[in-house]
This record gives structure tokens, C-alpha cells and sequence, in this order.
């Protein structure tokens, strides 16, 4: 009988995986990633390959907002600034899919490391203001600078294919993104086992205090900036190629609210909640459009007020997690497991 | 030099309706310490409940006009006891996050009632064309910097002498200190909320007199933040100057400039004041330095 999971060495404290359970579940997960795509249809498909790309959004704010503390309403805007110069270089320049995408990464971190500026001299709410100008001034920038991104207009990107392999159907597009949504979550968990990680996390519990201990607040921040937006670039860039399309409304403020959204319903500092919470913001409107399809007979109204009960729910969604349960999914799924394992006495 | 004065002018009025909506913000702001996201909303739904009053149940418009302050006033206490309380204690991104969440779904609301189409207003201010110094411009354009500088007025009277008002300055200051002085900062907060949906309604029913009622007057929620960081969060004359400066500069380089210019130079504007002048021009300087 055990009360809760305590190591006894450090390997075990340092381990990734800690619990047979946990890699039992991890194994069931990949197994169930493997095999998804032989049984889904299309539909599915999309909906899988949405996810993916999320995932990889989630990722790289709750790296700097989850981890390191700082609040960015920018994740649109940076995603925008990926989506575009990916689109521009294979589009214009001929640039082979993956090559645009590594550019695309390293654009979006430059640009994400000029905007982390501000979060030198200022933190919390004022942080979250200055990066919502950033979001308005990227997003006023590719509407407004037509000669580089046609402006309003959908930007065309041509069909990503190699070795005469086309990419971007739901089904090949699903082993790439999801293949590139591993690596990025191996790398991200490891990131918070080397001493940058560790600064990131001293950052976000006690600026001050870290600093005195040694870490350079201006390095890390704009590290923290960069990372986490060369993974917005690189969520940015996959969907230009996956839709062949990138048009400014896909960038808006909304979904940068979107992703912030994610990381607190699936629970900040945790690449788990991460998941979760993309899945959970990805699927809940499909879902409900689903329901709406469902009770569609006997109450045919439902196709006019659909978009608003989507946006109700959106809505009242976040406000029920942050009032009933501020850690998020993450924090619930413990709650079962510990439920579970300390049954029958758990209360 | 006409259309010198006529951008002055509407600079003026847009400065006057900004100030209306950022005074509502200051004040949540300053007895709470809460961003509110949802101020654009407040205005809307302002703006929809006095077209519902007079253009839907014909109502003479000074009643409809104090039917909607006393729902905006409702929709004040409501959402501060159901949302906000919950809230205190938390960190400011679930604050932030909880009014964002507020804001899309006080939008969807009015969306299902309204629908999403703009409609026209039946002006209760008449829209005459006036002549000022050899520019024309609407009546209802100068009324609207009227009760901008009333409204101001009123809240400055209501800070110096009333009771609350001194009562939700000392919240302000120190919530321990006003509580331990028999101050009840919930009724505080409560009474902060539903002034700024009340002067948030106005600036609504304002904006929906001179250029009818849609879903985009959300949008005054955004245009905010420019106006607020401009004048320094916790000042209320800030904010009046704030929305009148970015009021006028918006005129201004869409008058001359063009180009779509005016839509961002606002928040290069918050930028340059955040990384300079944090607190703004009149706010207290007690940010903490990174």
C-alpha cells in the first residue's frame, strides 16, 4: 500500500518516465498514433493533423509563458510571420517544402527575440500589452506590405512534394507532422533537464532571485522568445503547407487567445497539458458542430446560431476552468490517477 | 487648413468616445488591478441594449437611454460577483485570461439576440451638419466631446467627494488598510464594475448614434489599450488626454498619411511608451523594474 510516488535516487528523479504506468500509457499512445490513421477516414484525418500542428503552437507559448513566465498575446502574429515566409520562399523562390519550413523557424525566432525586447523592462500585464501591439503591428505589416505578401489577398503555395511524394494529403501529412510533433516534444522535455531550462523555470518563479543567482535575464528572456516562436513559425509554416494557402485571417488576435487558451485549459508549465489542451480546443468546436449536426431534425434553427454557440462556449469554457479548476486539465487527469491509486482511501 | 479642422475635429470626437471607453478601464484598473478585455464588449452591449430601447420598444430616448445604464450597471455587479471574485488571489494571466473569456462570450450573446448584421441607429441626437470655423461636421460628433468632458466631470466630483469614491481610492492604495477601515472592498469592486459598464454603455450608445450598431464596435476594446498605457493605467485624466492624443493622431495620419497607417501607429505608440514611460504620462510610477 503507498500514499503517493517518492524516489529514492536520483536517475529515478531525473527519469523522464518515472512509473512502468506512465511508460505503459506512453506506449499505448505511440501504438495508438501508429495504427490511428489505417482506421480513420479523411475527416478524422484532418481533424489529427489540426491537432498536430496545435500541439506544436502549444508547445513553444507554454515554453514561454507556462515555463518562463512571461505572457505573450504574440503567438498569432508569430505564427503569421512563419506561415508567410515559408509561403513566400516556396511560392516565389521555388524553395523545396522543408527547406522554406527551417527557414521559416529561424525567421520566426529572429523576429520573436526583437519583440521579447520589451519583456526586459517589463513584466507581467504590461508584457502582455506589449506583445499584444506586436501582434497588431505583424499583422498590420502583412496586410498592409503587398509588394512581398499580396496584402488581403490568399497567398497560393504550391503543392509540397518529394521524391514525388505529394505531402500534403491527410494522409501522408499526418507521419510528418505528427513525426515532427515527437521530435519537438523530445526536444522540449529535455530542454527542462539542461541548465537553460532550468533558467527559464528560476525566471518564471522569482525574476529577481534568479538573477542573483547567476542567470542573465536578458539572455534567457530573448532565448525563451526565440524558442518559443521558432516553434510558432514552425506551426506557422506546416500550415501553409498543409492548406496550400495562407491568408491573414488565419493569424488575428483570436488565435493567439486561441493558444493561450490551450496552454491554461491544458495546464501551464507542462508539455502533457499541452497536448491536452490543443486536442481539447481543436476538437471542441468540431464536436459541437457534430451536436448541432446531430440535433439537426427536430430543431433546424441550429445552423444559424451554431457559430455562436461555438464562440458561447469558447467562451465559458475558459472562465469555468480558470474559476472551478486554474491548473487545467493536467491538474484532473493527476487528480483521477491519484484517485486511483490510492483507492480505497482517497479522499 | 479646412481639412486641418475637420480632422481635428473628428480626431476629437473619436479622442472623446476612446476617453469614455478608457475610463471604465482606468477605474477597473485602478480599484482592482484588473485588465479587462471585455471593455470593448461593455460597449457593445451598451450600444445594442440602447438601440433595443428606443428603435425595438420605442421608447422616448432619455428613458431608454437610463433603462440601459441601469442594465449596464446589472451587467456590472453580475459579472464582478460570478467572474472576478473567484478571481482574486490568482495570477494575473488567469485574470487577464478570465476577462478574455468573458469578452467572447458577451460577444457571442449579443450576436445570438442581434444578429451579425450592422444596423442603422435612429439617431436620438440629431446628426445636422454644423459649421465650425469652416469645416462641417455632425452634431452629434460635438456632442458626443460634450458628454465626454461631463462625464469627466462627474467622475472627478465622484473621486474627491462622494463616499465610494473616496472609499475606492483608498482600495486603490491599500486593500488591507481600506478593509481594516471598515471599507468592504467587494462592494468596492462591485461598484468600479458597474460604473465602467455604465460609462462604457454611453460611449456605446455615443459611437452607435454617429455610425450605427455592429458587432466591430468590440473593436473600441482593443483601440483601448493605446489610449490607457499612453495616459498611465491608474489615471483617469490620462485616460481623457490618452484618447484624445491617439484620437487626434489617428485623424490625423489617416487624414494625411493614409495608407491604413492610422490602424497601427497607435500600438507603435504603446510600444515606444512602454519601453520609455511605462506608467504613462500621469500614472503613478510604481511599476517594478525587471
Amino acid at each position: 500500500m503507498d500514499s503517493g510516488i517518492f524516489h529514492t535516487t536520483y536517475e529515478k528523479d531525473m527519469a523522464l518516465r518515472r512509473t512502468p504506468a506512465q511508460k505503459i500509457r506512453l506506449v499505448v499512445f505511440i501504438l495508438f498514433l501508429l495504427v490511428f490513421p489505417f482506421f480513420a477516414n479523411r475527416y478524422y484525418l484532418t481533424l489529427a493533423n489540426q491537432v498536430a500542428i496545435a500541439v506544436i503552437g502549444a508547445i513553444g507559448l507554454n515554453i514561454l509563458t507556462g515555463y518562463t513566465g512571461q505572457i505573450s498575446l504574440g503567438q498569432g502574429g508569430f505564427m503569421a510571420v512563419g506561415a508567410y515566409t515559408a509561403g513566400i520562399l516556396t511560392a516565389r523562390m521555388g524553395m523545396p517544402w522543408w527547406g522554406s519550413t527551417i527557414v521559416a523557424c529561424f525567421v520566426t525566432a529572429a523576429v520573436g527575440a526583437v519583440f521579447g525586447i520589451p519583456s526586459l523592462r517589463l513584466k507581467g500585464l504590461y508584457l502582455a500589452i506589449a506583445t499584444l501591439a506586436a501582434q497588431e503591428i505583424i499583422l498590420w505589416v502583412v496586410t498592409h506590405w503587398r509588394a512581398l505578401t499580396g496584402g488581403v489577398d490568399a497567398l497560393v503555395v504550391p503543392n509540397p512534394v518529394t521524391l514525388g511524394i505529394q505531402i500534403n494529403n491527410d494522409f501522408n501529412f499526418y507521419w510528418v507532422v505528427w513525426g515532427i510533433v515527437g521530435l519537438v516534444t523530445i526536444a522540449a522535455v529535455n530542454l527542462f533537464r539542461t541548465p537553460y531550462g532550468r533558467a527559464f523555470i528560476a525566471i518564471s518563479d522569482q525574476d529577481i532571485a534568479a538573477s542573483v543567482m547567476g542567470v542573465d535575464l536578458f539572455k534567457y528572456k530573448l532565448l525563451a522568445f526565440a524558442i518559443s516562436s521558432f516553434l510558432a513559425g514552425l506551426a506557422g509554416a506546416l500550415t501553409a503547407h498543409y492548406r496550400n494557402i495562407v491568408t491573414w485571417e488565419r493569424f488575428t488576435i483570436d488565435v493567439s487567445v486561441l493558444y493561450l487558451a490551450m496552454i491554461i485549459i491544458g495546464g501551464l508549465g507542462s508539455i502533457t497539458g499541452s497536448y491536452m489542451g490543443a486536442a481539447f480546443m481543436t476538437l471542441l468546436p468540431a464536436v459541437l458542430t457534430n451536436l448541432g449536426r446531430a440535433v439537426k431534425g427536430f430543431y433546424p434553427a441550429i445552423d444559424s446560431i451554431l457559430p455562436f454557440i461555438q464562440q458561447a462556449t469558447f467562451g465559458l469554457v475558459i472562465i469555468l476552468f480558470l474559476v472551478l479548476e486554474p491548473e487545467g486539465l493536467n491538474k484532473i487527469w493527476k487528480n483521477i490517477k491519484d484517485y486511483f491509486r490510492l483507492w480505497p482511501f482517497s479522499y | 487648413m479646412d481639412l486641418f479642422i475637420q480632422l481635428t475635429l473628428t480626431g476629437l470626437t473619436n479622442g472623446a468616445i476612446l476617453a469614455l471607453a478608457a475610463l471604465g478601464f482606468v477605474l477597473i484598473f485602478k480599484a482592482s488591478d484588473v485588465i479587462n478585455f471585455a471593455q470593448g464588449e461593455f460597449l457593445l452591449i451598451g450600444a445594442y441594449v440602447t438601440f433595443a430601447m428606443i428603435a425595438q420598444f420605442g421608447l422616448a430616448w432619455p428613458l431608454g437611454m437610463l433603462l440601459t445604464l441601469l442594465i449596464a450597471v446589472a451587467l456590472g455587479v453580475i459579472v464582478e460577483r460570478l467572474v472576478l471574485r473567484p478571481m482574486i488571489g490568482e495570477p494575473i494571466i488567469s485574470v487577464i485570461m478570465v476577462t478574455i473569456g468573458l469578452s467572447s462570450l458577451l460577444r457571442a450573446i449579443v450576436s445570438s439576440i442581434w444578429g451579425n448584421q450592422p444596423k442603422a441607429f435612429p439617431p436620438f441626437i440629431p446628426s445636422n451638419p454644423v459649421n465650425v470655423l469652416g469645416a462641417t461636421v455632425g452634431e452629434d460628433r460635438l456632442w458626443a466631446i460634450v458628454i465626454a468632458i461631463v462625464m469627466l466631470g462627474i467622475f472627478s466630483v465622484f473621486f474627491r467627494r462622494s463616499r465610494e469614491g473616496i472609499a475606492m481610492r483608498a482600495v486603490a492604495d491599500d486593500q488591507q488598510a481600506a478593509l481594516s477601515m471598515g471599507i468592504s472592498v467587494k462592494k468596492i469592486f462591485a461598484w468600479a464594475w458597474s460604473i465602467a459598464a455604465a460609462s462604457a454603455a454611453v460611449g456605446g450608445a455615443l459611437v452607435a448614434n454617429i455610425v450605427g450598431v455592429g458587432p466591430e464596435l468590440a473593436g473600441f476594446g482593443l483601440r483601448v489599450f493605446p489610449v490607457v498605457i499612453l495616459g498611465g493605467l491608474d489615471s483617469i485624466p490620462g485616460a481623457v488626454i490618452g484618447g484624445v492624443v491617439i484620437g487626434l493622431l489617428e485623424a490625423y495620419t489617416g487624414g494625411y498619411i493614409g495608407q491604413g497607417l492610422n490602424q497601427v501607429l497607435p500600438f507603435i505608440v504603446l510600444i515606444v511608451i512602454l519601453m520609455i514611460r511605462p506608467y504613462g504620462l500621469f500614472g503613478q510610477e510604481i511599476i517594478e523594474r525587471v
